[in-house]
This record gives structure tokens, C-alpha cells and sequence, in this order.
């Protein structure tokens, strides 16, 4: 089809130029956000782990997961990010390629038996492979995120140099301390220049010199226009980066505001005492 | 010297001086087992892997058969895969019995059951915790499977050198189908039963020691390989 494509006879030219325009704008309206979640439930059993929430997420907004432990923070989170199949409600995206475009670092990272670089590596090859645009000689060159092909390993690089682990890109990833493994794998998932990044406690095993370059991080790739989920249980994180709080209690969205009004007003007492920081139970 | 002392020792003298019909059945051997496991591996890992990643009706009675087959009687093999190639049997128009390509054939369904069922579970125990990450990644099937099967190489090759261990220790499949022809089908197993039974301990003997070093060595290979992998992946 491409090579049709490239040889075509010149009269044809005009038509595939103004179909590269359509192109450049579908690129623009293409985007999967708002996400629009609509009564999501998510039941194990006779267990009601998600009860019903309902929110939406906006383009470019640093939203924060906030609860207790087992309030289902994760659990929503896997939902969100397909990982999970809803027992009940709705998760709609803006567009159809959603699952493309999102990316998941885990509460426990899964790194695969390979080096540092290697697992950044195997990421970005594996999203690549069908999603391969063609340069204008036909040539395979970038994905559709834009990496040349022959760039995967220095964008690995670089990647792991913004978590500032360039030094451990070929130590074997499971060898790596619990934090160097968060990082790697919050370098892995930032190396697919994600729309949407799921975070699920990137913070949690990290000392607080870690945890305020991976905070700055999280700043700078919001900054490139990607949209933040993440989930934490540390009340300065959220004061540090939610544009927004949605605070889970047992499985309920029982607060859904701004970071500043979240603090300042909370609606429920379960939400202030958790800001005070006392026992919810 | 008492009969055994003597028999080891000129068994010893056999090896020592590479004796050329020891020599030829113990290339035999290997060269049938390694074939044998090729093609085992071949088929089995990407069985295996496939049936770790898959859901179907039924998929636990195969694991369940596949499970059961690891300890088929070398014997009952032997006699299947005789009755295919015999010459009233469905394959017997291709002249395959007692060649060493039938005994190949023999091997490799007596240690295909073996590979495939390790590499089952190796490859299910590490999809169990790649999976969510696979997922996120939208890898299909197939590319999981390579990632895992990649990935988890170096426990596979256990498998693998187990399947190896099997086939060139088995006498009942090589026996039947191979019909332990001089020169032609007498590979280590066979040749050390026929010995036994004329009474010719020293070449039985010296076979035997052969046969219980390579079982070793695969075994240690085995071992190292394992932990090598545990040091330097995790
Ligand atoms: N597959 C499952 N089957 C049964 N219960 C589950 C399952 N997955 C999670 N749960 C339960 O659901 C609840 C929410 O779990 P989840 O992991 O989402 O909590 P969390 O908010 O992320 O907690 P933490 O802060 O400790 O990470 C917990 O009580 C957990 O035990
Ligand atoms: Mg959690």
C-alpha cells in the first residue's frame, strides 16, 4: 500500500497533500481526553471493591488518587487503565486508540530479566510494531509517537538519564534497589510519550531526595502536555502536584475538588481526617 | 581377580583407549538424543508457552494429560511408534523402522511431554507477574510468549537438558523401534543390555561408566546454569 502510495503518478499529488492536512488535524482532535467515567463499579464476589464512581479527567490535569490503604486506589487505576474489566458503569475515552496512548508505572514495578536499557528498549520496540509511519521515500522510520526507529536505544538512554540512571542502564533491571526499579520503570513508561500516565504510588519506596527528582519529573512530563492518574497516600505529595484530588473512601469517590479547596474546605469528615492526618477507622 | 574387578578394569581399558565400537555407539547416542531434543524443544517451548497464555475449555484436563504423559513408559512408546512403522502399519510405506530416525521419533514423543509441561509452568509462573506490565505494553500473544520465552531462557534450559537426560538414559522405546542393530541402531542403552546378557561385562561397564558421566555432567550443567541466571538476572 505505501509503496502504491509513494509511486503514484503526479496528478494524484494535490490529493494526498490535502490528505496529509486531514492527517495534521486528525492529529490534533485526536486526542483520547476527556476521559469520562460513569458509575464504575468493580466487584470480587460478594466483595464491592469500586462502588459506583463517577468523574471526568481533563487534557493536561495532574490528578491525584488519594485514600487509605485497601480503599481501592489501585484497583481503580487497573480499571481505568483496561487492565480490569468493569463489573458494572462505564469508562469512556475520547477516542477509540486510547489503550495506544496511556502508559502504567505499578505500585510494584515489573521489571522483565533484562538490563535497565533492555526493558526501556523492549517498550518502546513492542509499541512501535504496527504503529510504524513511513518517511517520504517509504522508508520505516518513525513510530507514531515520533521515535526514529533506529533511536530506540539512544531514547532508552535518554530516558533513563532523566531519572538520573544513566549509570545503571546495563545493570539487570531485578538487581536494581526497589527505588532504582520505580525509576526505571517511571522511565519506561515516560519514554512512550504518553497522552495519559497512570502512576500508582511512584513515591512509595523512594528516599525523599528520590522523591522530590521524581515529583520534579512528574512536573516535567506533565509540562510536555501528558495528563496525570496517579495514586499516594502522602498528604504533601498531593499539595505538591494534584491540579485535582478525587479521595477514595472503601470503594466510594466521596470527594472530587480542586487541590486547593480539598484542603482548605473538605466536604466529608472522612476527608478531614484524613488531612489531619488522623485514623479513619 | 574376581570377574568384577577384572570387568572394570578392562572397561576402564576401553575407554582409555577409545575403542572404536564404543566409540561408534556412543556418538550413535548422542547424536540420536541431541536430534531427539531439537526437536522436542522445537515444538515443546512454543507449546508450552502458548498453552501457559491460553484459555480454553479444557485446558486443565491438557495440562492435566500433558502433566500425566512426563512419565510415559519408555516401552509403551516404543511399541506406538512401532506399530506406525511397521510395515502394515499407517507409516509403514516410508521404511522407517529400526533407523535411527525412527528412534529419533521415539525419543522426541517420550520427551516432548517432559519439555512442554516445564515450560508450561516455568513460563505461567512468569506470566503471572510480567502479565499486567504485558498488557500495559499491548503486547498480543505472540509477543508475549517470545518476551517470556526469552526472558525465562535460562530455566528453560533445564527443561531442556532434563528432556536430554531422559532420552539418552530410556532402553525400551530405542529397543523396540530401533531393533539394536550392530553398527546400525546399537546405541549406549541397548548395547549395555545386550552385553549384560551375553556376559560381557567390560564393554556393558564401560558404557555404563560413559552413560553415568554424561547423566552427570548434563545434571551440573543444569545446576550452573540455574544459578548463573538467579545471579545475574534475579
Ligand atoms: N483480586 C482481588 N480479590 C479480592 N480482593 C481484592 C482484589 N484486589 C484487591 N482487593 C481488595 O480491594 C481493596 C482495595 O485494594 P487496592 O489495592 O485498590 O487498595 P489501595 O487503595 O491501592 O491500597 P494501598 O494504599 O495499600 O495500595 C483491598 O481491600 C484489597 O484487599
Ligand atoms: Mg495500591
Amino acid at each position: 500500500m505505501a509503496d502504491l502510495y509513494t509511486n503514484a503518478p503526479p496528478v494524484l499529488a494535490p490529493a494526498s497533500a490535502e490528505a496529509k492536512n486531514v492527517l495534521i488535524q486528525a492529529n490534533t482532535v485526536e486526542s483520547i481526553l476527556p476521559l469520562n467515567v460513569k458509575s464504575l463499579r468493580y466487584a470480587v464476589g460478594a466483595a464491592e471493591l469500586i462502588r459506583g464512581v463517577s468523574f471526568v479527567v481533563q487534557r493536561g490535569s495532574r490528578n491525584i488518587v488519594l485514600g487509605a490503604n485497601g480503599a481501592g486506589k489501585s484497583v481503580l487505576l487497573r480499571l481505568l487503565h483496561g487492565l480490569l474489566p468493569p463489573s458494572g458503569g462505564q469508562i469512556e475515552w475520547a477516542h477509540s486508540n486510547a489503550q495506544f496512548k496511556q502508559a502504567m508505572v505499578f505500585q510494584r514495578p515489573i521489571m522483565l530479566r533484562r538490563t535497565a536499557r533492555e526493558n526501556i528498549e523492549f517498550s518502546l520496540r513492542l509499541t512501535q510494531r504496527g504503529h510504524r509511519s513511513r518517511d517520504s521515500r517509504g522508508h520505516r522510520s518513525r513510530d507514531s509517537r515520533g521515535h526514529r526507529i533506529s533511536d530506540v536505544a539512544s531514547a532508552a538512554e535518554a530516558a533513563l538519564d532523566r531519572v538520573g540512571l544513566a549509570h545503571l542502564a546495563d545493570r539487570p533491571a531485578r538487581l536494581c534497589s526497589g527505588g532504582e526499579q520505580q525509576r526505571i520503570a517511571l522511565a519506561r513508561a515516560w519514554a512512550l510519550s504518553p497522552e495519559v500516565l497512570f502512576l500508582d504510588e511512584p513515591t512509595a519506596s523512594l528516599d525523599p531526595t528520590a522523591t522530590k527528582a521524581i515529583e520534579e519529573i512528574i512536573h516535567a512530563i506533565n509540562k510536555t502536555g501528558t495528563t496525570i492518574i496517579m495514586t499516594t497516600h502522602d498528604i504533601g505529595q498531593v499539595k505538591r502536584i494534584a491540579s485535582r484530588v478525587l479521595f477514595l473512601h472503601r470503594g466510594q469517590l466521596i470527594e472530587d475538588a480542586a487541590a486547593t479547596p480539598f484542603f482548605e474546605t473538605p466536604q466529608s469528615p472522612e476527608a478531614a481526617a484524613f488531612i489531619k492526618g488522623e485514623l479513619l477507622w | 581377580m574376581s570377574e568384577f574387578t577384572q570387568g572394570f578394569s578392562t572397561a576402564f581399558a576401553l575407554i582409555a583407549t577409545a575403542n572404536s565400537e564404543l566409540l561408534a555407539i556412543i556418538t550413535l547416542s548422542l547424536k540420536v538424543s541431541s536430534t531427539a531434543v531439537l526437536i522436542a524443544s522445537a515444538l515443546a517451548l512454543p507449546f508450552g508457552a502458548w498453552l501457559a497464555l491460553s484459555f480454553f475449555p479444557g485446558r486443565q484436563i491438557v495440562i492435566a494429560i500433558l502433566n500425566g504423559m512426563m512419565g510415559l513408559p519408555p516401552v509403551v512408546v516404543g511399541l506406538l511408534i512401532y506399530l506406525l512403522l511397521s510395515r502394515a502399519g499407517p507409516m509403514g510405506a516410508l521404511g522407517l523402522l529400526f533407523t535411527p530416525t525412527a528412534m529419533v521419533v521415539a525419543q522426541t514423543l517420550l520427551i516432548f511431554p517432559i519439555i512442554a509441561a516445564l515450560a508450561r509452568q516455568v513460563i505461567e509462573d512468569a506470566w503471572s507477574e510480567y502479565r499486567e506490565q504485558l498488557m500495559s505494553l499491548n503486547a498480543s500473544r505472540l509477543q508475549s510468549m517470545v518476551a517470556l520465552l526469552w526472558d525465562m531462557r535460562f530455566t528453560l534450559l533445564t527443561a531442556v537438558l532434563a528432556g536430554f537426560g531422559r532420552a539418552i538414559a530410556e532402553v525400551g522405546a530405542v529397543m523396540i523401534v530401533g531393533g539394536n542393530i550392530d553398527g546400525v541402531t546399537r546405541v549406549m542403552t541397548t548395547a549395555i543390555s545386550l552385553e549384560t546378557s551375553k556376559g560381557d561385562l567390560a564393554m556393558a561397564l564401560a558404557l555404563g561408566v560413559v552413560l553415568i558421566t554424561i547423566v552427570v555432567i548434563i545434571n551440573a550443567i543444569a545446576q550452573i546454569v540455574k544459578t548463573t541466571a538467579m545471579r545475574r538476572h534475579g
